[in-house]
């Protein structure tokens, strides 16, 4: 075990540094109209300097590098304030299955330009009926000739709103278990008879959309895998988004502990209350245990193994911390907590904020009971749900609401 | 950065299990429990002796292997999944470390071949009542190369040829014999002995110069990591048992395994599991680089261990129902073990202090 860097390791960081440092600068020295075009600025930026989708190779945009790599670069990122979270879901989990399924030809003409920002993707699976149990999809997909015509609607698509193209799973046969009928197909979301609706979410902002699906005709040379073989292509997708969000963002344990430091205890500054201590500690413990982890499953990655099972309990841990830390410093204002103007409140109204979205984020990309679920049943081996569903046709299945 | 065993210690680290399956079942453990006059497994002891492992991380020049203290953890790991009932943590992880850390040539010649061998068992004396140990609740006192005061509870102090006593200005070794009286005490974990330790104008030695707080305080950080590894390896196995019987259980019709009650809790005990040994690996590091970061990583890797070996061993006897609660039944164990672990260095909560208080520390560097 060791946590220092390799002579390579170092050497890699320190010219990381030295180009995050002339290339930030340069970056924020520029004039955009809008935090997506500042985005995408950066992001073709890394691409040019080879540091976007390090672990790519060389040949798509990559840069050819190792996961470690990855992780450094990463780190040395992180002390700047710059925004990649338009790219997560499309770099994370739609392209690398889109260069997994794809022909040549379609890799050649998506790859590079995601890789550099130009394009983005969205993830198209989740449906009104069809959360938690993905493949209960309804939207339909009927063959005609070269064509699928796509009728129905997705829901909770994270982005689509500004997003490019999508990986979309669709029902292909409703003759069969609700799993052997599905099939994939990438799709340009700028396609006739697609409309796309953001959410108003509780949080009062809207990262989600509806996405609906009136007559869509997408060609059968844009389907990734075999018609009515989609299931396992979105165990694929679904693999790499363990891996995406892992984390979360938002507040954490240094942020309440400089929060606690001026404010008010019933006994002066609240970092001083021994109660508050105790639970600092715990998220501490946490979000270390979480780092740490993580560093389990780069070590893993970086000697060739699949990573084990310890990547998935990333986001159970880190929601749940974040509803925690949101709500601590909301409450520790007393009366005043009350007040949600970000002009007022702590932190520019991160921790309110944080209070409000972590309801979302233990339900987005798996609840935390079926993650739970998972654990149980992949990591431990216990027995699956009592399924009804199983060998039934699709269209006999009980609907509800 | 690389951040698991290497393939020689995963080697050690299976070797060592697969000896603790032969040595050290579950017979050998409730030995030591049901037997009142029995404070550890002597057999075990010379066994685990001639393995080489009580020197696994002192130098060769010293007795010992030289291999380190990743190694020292895995083999901790083991002995902690096994609820080996021997004397193991306070000659090793308290009284051999205390000497590496502060100890003379002199000091360290004299002893840690003698506990490399096995011939020495070592207690950690530091502890004067209930409550955490404070610069105020040392009333021991040391006056002319003799020591006088009570220390309880001192684990494995009623076998101890070798105390390593805190008094007011600092650690001194003691020897058993004159000035020394042990008095038996009855432990939440009896297959851990613990005595109340009296000591009158006890010959003793001053080890290292640090103040007595400091030095203990430098002793527990090193402790807490070795420690963090049985404790890992405690509540390993009480999710393997736990796993175990609900898969066998069956009630209403279907394995127990099969409720989401179930699965949920299991799937709990796995989370907490799982970053106490990212925390636990982040430790070894520490101790065995000896960097900066040892004592906030000590605290982190005792607090995330300690949380999730209660969490485990009670939730383990909870998964079997009404067989968990019989002493019969191995649950309680691990329930008892969990306990002496988590306390024979300082509390939980005592280490959550500790680590608030090093990161205020850190922030005002």
């Amino acid at each position: 075990m060791d946590f220092k860097d390799s002579d390579d390791e170092a050497t890699y960081r320190a010219e990381a540094r030295a180009w995050l440092d002339t290339n930030i600068a340069e970056h924020e020295a520029g004039h955009y109209p809008d935090d997506m075009t500042k985005a995408k600025a950066w992001q073709a930026r890394k691409a040019a300097g080879g540091y976007a989708c390090i672990t790519w190779p060389r040949e798509w945009g990559g840069g050819g590098g190792t996961p470690i790599e990855s992780v450094i670069f990463g780190q040395e990122e992180a002390h700047h304030a710059v925004d990649g979270s338009y790219f997560t879901i499309g770099l994370g989990m739609c392209v690398p299955t889109v260069m997994a399924y794809a022909d040549d030809a379609t890799k050649t003409r998506f790859v590079g330009p995601a890789v550099r920002g130009d394009e983005i993707w969205s993830q198209l699976f989740s449906e009104p009926a069809g959360g938690s149990d993905v493949a209960a999809i309804r939207t339909r997909a009927v063959r005609d000739g070269d064509d699928w015509v796509v009728n129905g609607q997705k829901v909770w698509t994270s982005g689509a709103h500004y997003s490019d193209y999508g990986i979309v799973l669709v029902r292909t046969n409703p003759d069969v278990p609700k799993h052997q009928g599905l099939t994939m197909f990438w799709l340009d979301l700028k396609a006739p008879g697609i409309e796309i609706r953001p959410i108003h979410q509780m949080s009062g902002g809207s990262n989600f959309n509806e996405v609906w699906f009136t007559d869509v005709r997408i060609p059968d040379a844009q389907r990734l895998g075999p018609v009515d073989g989609g299931w396992k292509v979105a165990l694929f997708t679904l693999m790499n988004e363990r891996l995406a969000i892992g984390t979360g963002g938002g507040v954490g344990p240094e942020d309440i502990l400089a929060f606690a430091a001026q404010a008010n205890g019933a006994d002066g500054p609240l970092l001083k209350d021994a109660a508050f201590r105790q639970q600092l500690a715990d998220w501490w413990v946490q979000s270390e245990g979480l780092r740490n982890t993580r560093m389990r499953t780069i070590t893993a990655l970086s000697k060739g193994e699949v990573p084990g099972p310890e990547s998935s309990i990333g986001k159970i841990v880190a929601a749940n911390q974040l509803q925690a830390i949101g709500n601590t410093a909301v409450e520790a204002g007393d009366q005043y907590g009350i007040i949600a103007d970000p002009a007022l409140t702590p932190l520019k109204g991160a921790f309110h904020a944080a209070t409000m979205w972590a309801p979302g984020l233990r339900i987005a990309g798996g609840t935390d009971e079926i993650l739970k679920n998972i654990i149980a049943e992949r990591v431990l081996g216990l027995p699956g749900e009592m399924r009804v569903d199983k060998d039934q046709a699709f269209r006999d299945l009980p609907v509800g609401a | 950065m690389n951040f698991d065993y290497s393939d020689d210690q995963k080697f050690l680290k299976d070797e060592a299990r697969k000896f603790l399956a032969a040595q050290c079942d579950s017979d050998r453990v409730r030995a030591v429990l049901d037997d009142p006059g029995t404070a550890y497994d002597a057999a075990l002891w010379k066994a685990v002796g001639a393995q080489g492992w009580l020197g696994a991380a002192i130098p060769e020049e010293f007795g010992g292997l030289g291999l380190g203290h990743i190694e020292l953890c895995a083999i901790a790991e083991e002995l902690g999944r096994a609820c080996a009932p021997i004397p193991f943590a306070s000659t090793v992880y308290f009284v051999a470390e205390a000497l590496m850390l502060y100890g003379s040539d002199a000091q360290k010649v004299k002893w840690l071949p003698r506990i490399a061998a096995g011939d020495v068992i070592g207690a950690f004396a530091t502890s004067e009542g209930a409550g955490p140990v404070t610069a105020r609740s040392i009333r021991t006192t040391v006056s002319g190369g003799t020591l006088t005061g009570e220390k309880i509870p001192v684990t494995d102090g009623d076998v101890a040829d070798l105390i390593v006593v805190l008094a007011r200005d600092g650690l001194y070794l003691v020897e058993k014999g004159a000035g020394v009286a042990a008095e038996v005490l009855e432990t939440l974990d009896p297959t851990r002995s613990a005595a109340r330790l009296t000591f009158t104008d006890a010959p003793c030695e001053r080890l290292g110069t640090d103040d007595g707080i400091i030095a203990m305080q430098a002793v527990f950080d090193r402790a807490a990591v070795l420690l963090a590894f049985e404790q890992l390896g405690g509540a390993d196995r009480c999710l393997e048992m736990a796993k175990g019987y609900a898969l066998d259980r069956y009630a209403f019709g279907r394995q127990i395994g099969g409720y989401q009650a179930i699965k949920h809790k299991l799937a709990d005990m796995y989370v907490k599991t799982e970053l106490a040994r990212s925390n636990a690996y982040y430790g070894a590091w520490a101790l065995n680089a000896d960097a900066a970061e040892l004592p906030l990583a000590a605290a982190t890797a005792r607090v995330a261990a300690s949380d999730a070996y209660w969490f485990a061993s009670k939730e383990n006897i909870q998964t079997h129902g009404g067989m968990g609660f019989t002493w019969e039944s191995d649950c309680h164990l691990y329930y008892r073990r969990s306990r002496q672990l988590a306390l024979v260095a300082g509390a939980p909560a005592a280490w959550r202090e500790r680590l608030v208080g090093q990161l205020e520390m850190r922030n005002a560097a």
